[in-house]
């Protein structure tokens, strides 16, 4: 298979994971499960996706990038889960409290 | 393989200077890309904190608002217009012509527009049900996350149009070739927030 082909059918791998996992995280919803159940499985399904567009369509392969690029996107995650993580935690404590 | 100097697709050694010039420009729309997921982060939190009674103060909920159906079809609409954004990508990459590149590119634009027209009809849809952003925090939340995500799309596909009349005038040149590159990781950076999206705000709020 040429690099070209290749290339292509990664594309179609990264559609096809991604459309499986998307099909999962509404049937949670569609089928009613409960809950927890439910959201378990769209986190993971979310996780997943995400994983896959990265990997598939971003083409960010952690083994031969270079250095600053990871190192961009890895601070950025840091940044986001401070942040994003620190204002969730305050704020649901704040509403416990508040009840 | 050293042939990559960046993350995204690469032009690859085939087009010598083009490629080895795209370095800088690609990394830099790297660093506005992040900067553009925090802004999306915060927004993501706001909404979190936003959405439970409290946020609703009385006003109607998911299982009021929500069309799990346009919610699925506006899914499936930009998943597959990531798929052909990766082809028009492709095209640029492997030298298949103007004609194929601007053809990828104006599937890609016009699933984004399909997309964006189930978008406002259920903008509309909740607010004839009394879903307006000024009714509660977690609407005026709701509106702001999903409505900037929208507003990204807008601007994709005006990038898109202008785009393929650049290309159809001037060929693919070093220029066109790193706007492309850049659109490709922007329509699919774009797809990757909507999973955020669906999965938090929709399939979250209807679990």
């Amino acid at each position: 298979m040429t690099h070209e082909q290749r290339e292509r059918r990664s594309y179609f791998i990264g559609f096809a994971a991604c459309a499986a996992w998307t099909a999962l995280a509404f049937g949670a919803v569609i089928l009613r499960l409960d809950q927890i159940t439910a959201l378990w499985i769209i986190g993971v399904s979310a996780l997943a996706q995400v994983v896959l567009q990265f990997r598939y369509f971003l083409h960010i392969d952690f083994s031969r990038q270079k250095r600053e690029d990871l190192q961009l996107i890895l601070f950025s995650a840091l940044l986001l889960a401070i942040m994003v993580g620190g204002t969730v935690w305050i704020l649901a404590d704040l509403d416990k409290r508040m009840m | 393989m050293s042939d990559n100097l960046h993350p995204g697709i690469n032009l690859g050694a085939d087009h010598g200077s083009d490629h080895a010039g795209a370095e800088a420009t690609v990394f830099g729309f790297w660093v506005f890309l992040m900067s553009d997921l925090i802004t999306f982060g915060v927004f993501f939190a706001t909404y979190a904190a936003a959405s439970d009674v409290v946020g609703r103060a009385g006003g109607p909920g998911p299982l009021e608002l929500f069309n799990l159906t346009s919610v699925g079809l506006q899914t499936a609409i930009l998943l597959i217009s990531s798929l052909t954004c990766g082809f028009s990508a492709l095209a640029v990459k492997y030298k298949e012509g103007v004609a194929k590149v601007t053809f990828w590119l104006a599937v890609t634009a016009l699933l984004g527009l399909a997309f964006l027209a189930l978008e406002i009809k259920d903008f509309a849809d909740m607010a004839a049900k009394g879903g307006a952003p000024t009714r509660s925090g977690w609407l005026s939340s709701l509106w702001a996350l999903v409505g900037l995500h929208g507003l990204h799309i807008t601007v994709g596909i005006l990038w898109a149009s202008v785009m393929m009349a650049l290309i159809l005038r001037r060929g693919e040149n070093h220029h066109t070739k790193r706007l492309m590159l850049m659109f490709g990781l922007y329509w699919h950076f774009l797809d990757l927030i909507w999973i955020g999206i669906f999965s938090v705000v929709f399939l979250g709020g209807l679990a």
